[in-house]
């Protein structure tokens, strides 16, 4: 499942296990409680960590899960479903007070994607692991909201084409590279020490965590409008 | 004219001939007409290439058609009439059921850039040829909907600027680097192999035609909408 620990400024968010940390209902709502905790207890000088153990940051919703349903009808409603429980948790993550950073040691693909890249900064490993979009190739279509995350957040827009359209498996040099992370590193050590580095170096600049959401999401207007998440101006008389 | 062969899954659009293949009522009618065939003939693992013969992928427009009207409101009335008889070209382009690849292997300017622009990959010559909007050296406003292609297909805004603001003429080892093309080729033969390559490998992932090109919409909204194009959600059941 995912667990959420706090190293003096920094909020780590973990999917625990060797499985694929794929998102069902369950999931969907312990991170939505984490991230709520995160927010309620964030201080200025705080930092979001996500990571993961074993072999998958995720590899997103639950199918399985889904064709429990034992019917085309009910598994094609259970997978909406999901789709509608998971956009609170990107709303979260865009309204978060604090730097977010996605330690990515593992493949991230469809919603697992989407997760790591509705963080801030994204570090991933060149050794191992993939981003990737497996809709095209399991014949799903791309939610509003992902589209809009793609759009905003990937300037590239071939790069944004060999995802969704082309259903591309980028590795971590690759995706530095060509702008999708911040940094590829070439173990799992590495990458979650340079994560945690990134994090603290963002904490030291103590910024005002509600002035950061309200940037952040001025970055990202039309998710922002997606998402239903309203706009408001700070003027801090720190001025 | 134009011609529409197939070679295993590969549907081949062909400008036949040795002159600009520029678009006039008749040879936009030809192309929509193709294009129909193309989309009713489709099955999972089908591309599409579109390539020319002769110097011209296509040189735009067919102005002299349009001066022939006789007096200036006249031309101006044809020109009119072929933009908005290739709105529907563009769109069947960008709903087509099918991985699209456009050889270019001669001049590309203006529409004729814009047919070539609206395929998914671009392939092009290093040694000849030119991508072009000539429309701010003849004096004429860029269509909404070109304008839309534009914005969403080329991310870079200093390309876009120097394609329709400055009538840059750009050759392929440029458009390559500058992530305008896919890939730039050595000559013709090159340009033609590595089109039919990317078409069968792509053919070969055997993507649902329907779902690839909701995917193909959703990643080009403002076009879509632009075009009076629907989407539609799809959950098929092979998850």
């Amino acid at each position: 499942m995912c667990t959420l620990e706090k190293r003096g400024n920094l909020f780590i968010l973990t999917f625990t296990g060797e499985d694929q940390h794929r998102f069902n209902p369950n999931v969907i709502g312990s991170l939505l409680s984490l991230l709520s905790q995160v927010k309620a207890e964030a201080t200025r000088g705080s930092a979001l960590i996500t990571q993961a153990q074993g072999k998958f940051f995720s590899n997103g919703f639950d199918l399985d899960w889904a064709q429990a349903a034992g019917s085309e009808q009910g598994a094609a409603e259970r997978l909406h479903h999901m789709v509608d429980l998971f956009r609170p948790v990107i709303a979260a993550l865009l309204s978060l007070p604090m730097p977010t950073v996605a330690a990515i040691t593992g493949h991230a693909a469809a919603g697992g994607f989407a997760l790591a890249l509705s963080h801030d900064y994204l570090i991933m490993r060149k050794d191992r692991g993939v981003l990737y979009m497996s809709e095209v190739d399991i014949a799903l279509t791309i939610p509003d909201y992902f589209n809009a995350l793609f759009r905003e957040k990937i300037g590239d827009a071939s790069v944004r084409r060999d995802f969704l359209l082309r259903g591309l498996k980028m590795k971590g040099d690759e995706a530095e590279k060509r702008g999708v992370v911040e940094a590829a590193y070439g173990g799992e050590a590495e990458v979650k020490q340079a994560s945690v580095r990134l994090a603290e170096n963002f904490g030291k600049r103590k910024w005002h965590g509600e002035v950061y959401a309200e940037i952040r999401k001025g970055l990202y207007p039309q998710l922002s409008a997606i998402l239903g998440l309203t706009h408001k101006a700070y003027t801090i008389a720190r001025l």
